[in-house]
């Protein structure tokens, strides 16, 4: 094992994962401030309306990041959980529960935001669009995966269990867009989508990526500060755990 | 090696027979359920008929989901799942051959009822040759899938309801390819895609599904 090898496993110890998620923590959830406060003024205010949607559109920069986070998320969910079964690494089995809530939160703000966005432009809340549906599917993927942790009181059966669903479902998760796609097709015409619009504004898309940004910092934050949670929970008995809570350092 | 998964398939079968009634309600329930949609759609014939492909899908994919948790839950509870990890024999194959059983004792009864069904609903001969041949290639997909949701819900309180959370978003693929090969039929169009797409989903699930569960198994008996 390399130098750099070593160093980069010291923070697979839980002790010393959540010293530095502690130090990390704050900067995270800084820039995600920051990135939000930046993207939605320029979002809502500098960008200029659409030519065809109006002022409508400007839900895209809520839209395209929560649903590209709640697709990712799920991918980097099944590889955190891959990698705590295969290994054993406790760390990786603590990161994959932690990202589970965030990546099913932003697939619902994708479909809310995407309801809200169809209501003026399509004059519907809902069709049943291959992306709609294949991400209502993502949806139902990671409450299975939450509930099936849930429901199994020992954690490192429930770790174990939980990642062999998240790799299946991350297997099914192209064939389920695939066949929704082409279900769809067979059904009605293609409808509208929203990244359709083959011309973008370079303002727009500057604004699209800070959001895109502002999703990513947010996501880093608030799984860090959930596994760090969850590393008390299960270590509590552990030595490293009292020393720190008792020193009043959390 | 084929010895040892015969005399279980022939085990799987044999309980399944003494007690046919279990069996027999999967089919119960299929029945019903199809039979309940005209009540709440409406007796028009055209439009049953222009349903009946999804009707009869679904009904069949909750049916086959219902049946799941019986997969190994008896053999859990007595034991005898917790001696097949120490067979010598590798546990996909026995969890393969466990599924098999559980195929011929639910999913082909549901195959070989469907005719009857697709009648009521007023589908026309092609459709419900259609239907059974899409049937007949699906429902082992739908236990293949399924055994991986019955062996992680195994032992666990409300597992039946946590098998439907866990197993109904994956089988969406199966419902449309098989609902759509009938539907094509139905436009006079080829089904031959869907039927192909099908296969190889089914063959891709009797490749891979079986070592999911057997992995699911072990866990869950750690």
């Amino acid at each position: 094992m390399s130098e750099r090898g070593i160093q980069w496993f010291r923070f697979t110890a839980p002790a010393n994962f959540y010293d530095l998620a502690g130090r990390l923590i704050p900067w995270f959830a800084a820039l995600t401030i920051a990135l939000f406060a930046a993207g939605l003024y320029l979002g809502l205010v500098v960008a200029p309306p659409d030519y065809q949607q109006g002022d409508s559109y400007r839900i895209i920069y809520i839209h395209v990041p929560t649903a590209w986070m709640g697709m990712f998320l799920y991918v980097l969910m099944a590889i955190y959980a891959a990698i705590g079964l295969i290994w054993r690494i406790k760390m990786a089995e603590v990161m994959a529960k932690a990202i589970a809530p965030t990546g099913a939160l932003f697939t619902f703000l994708a479909l809310w935001t995407g309801a809200l966005w169809g209501r003026p432009t399509w004059g519907v809340y809902w069709v049943w669009d291959a992306r709609l549906t294949s991400m209502l599917l993502l949806l139902f993927l990671y409450l299975g995966y939450m509930a099936l942790h849930a429901a199994i009181d020992d954690r490192q059966r429930a770790s174990n269990a939980s990642a062999v669903l998240a790799m299946v479902g991350v297997v099914n998760v192209p064939i389920i867009y695939f066949s929704v796609h082409w279900w769809n097709t067979l059904h009605q015409g293609a409808s509208i989508t929203v990244t359709d619009a083959p011309t973008m504004a370079m303002i727009m898309f500057v604004t699209l990526m800070i959001m895109v940004l502002a999703a990513w910092m947010y996501s880093i934050a608030v799984v860090l500060a959930r596994a760090r949670v969850e590393l008390l929970e299960r270590e509590r008995n552990a030595r490293w755990v009292q020393e720190r809570l008792e020193g009043g350092k959390t | 090696m084929f010895r040892p998964l015969l005399a279980l398939l022939r085990r799987d079968l044999t309980l399944a027979l003494r007690r046919p009634q279990d069996a027999l309600t999967v089919v119960g329930f299929f029945v019903v359920v199809v039979a309940l949609f005209p009540l709440g759609i409406g007796p028009d014939p055209e439009f049953l008929r222009s349903l009946a492909p999804g009707v009869l899908w679904v009904a069949a994919l909750l049916a086959v989901m219902l049946s799941l948790e019986r997969l190994f839950s008896d053999d859990y509870r007595d034991g005898t799942l917790e001696q097949m990890l120490l067979v010598p024999e590798p546990l996909g194959l026995l969890v393969l051959t466990k599924i098999f059983a559980h195929w011929l004792i639910t999913g082909l009864p549901l195959v070989l009822i469907s005719p009857l069904l697709a009648v009521q609903l007023n589908l026309r001969p092609d459709e419900i040759v259609m239907l059974m041949l899409a049937l007949l290639l699906g429902t082992p997909i739908l236990s293949l899938i399924g055994a991986i949701g019955a062996a992680l819900t195994l032992g666990l309180r409300g597992g039946g309801v946590l098998i439907a959370l866990l197993i109904l978003p994956l089988y969406a693929p199966p419902l449309i390819l098989g609902a759509g090969a009938v539907d094509a039929v139905m436009h006079g169009a080829s089904a031959q895609a869907h039927l192909s797409l099908l296969g190889a989903m089914m063959v891709f699930a009797l490749f891979a599904t079986p070592w999911a569960t057997a992995a699911a198994v072990r866990i869950m008996l750690d």
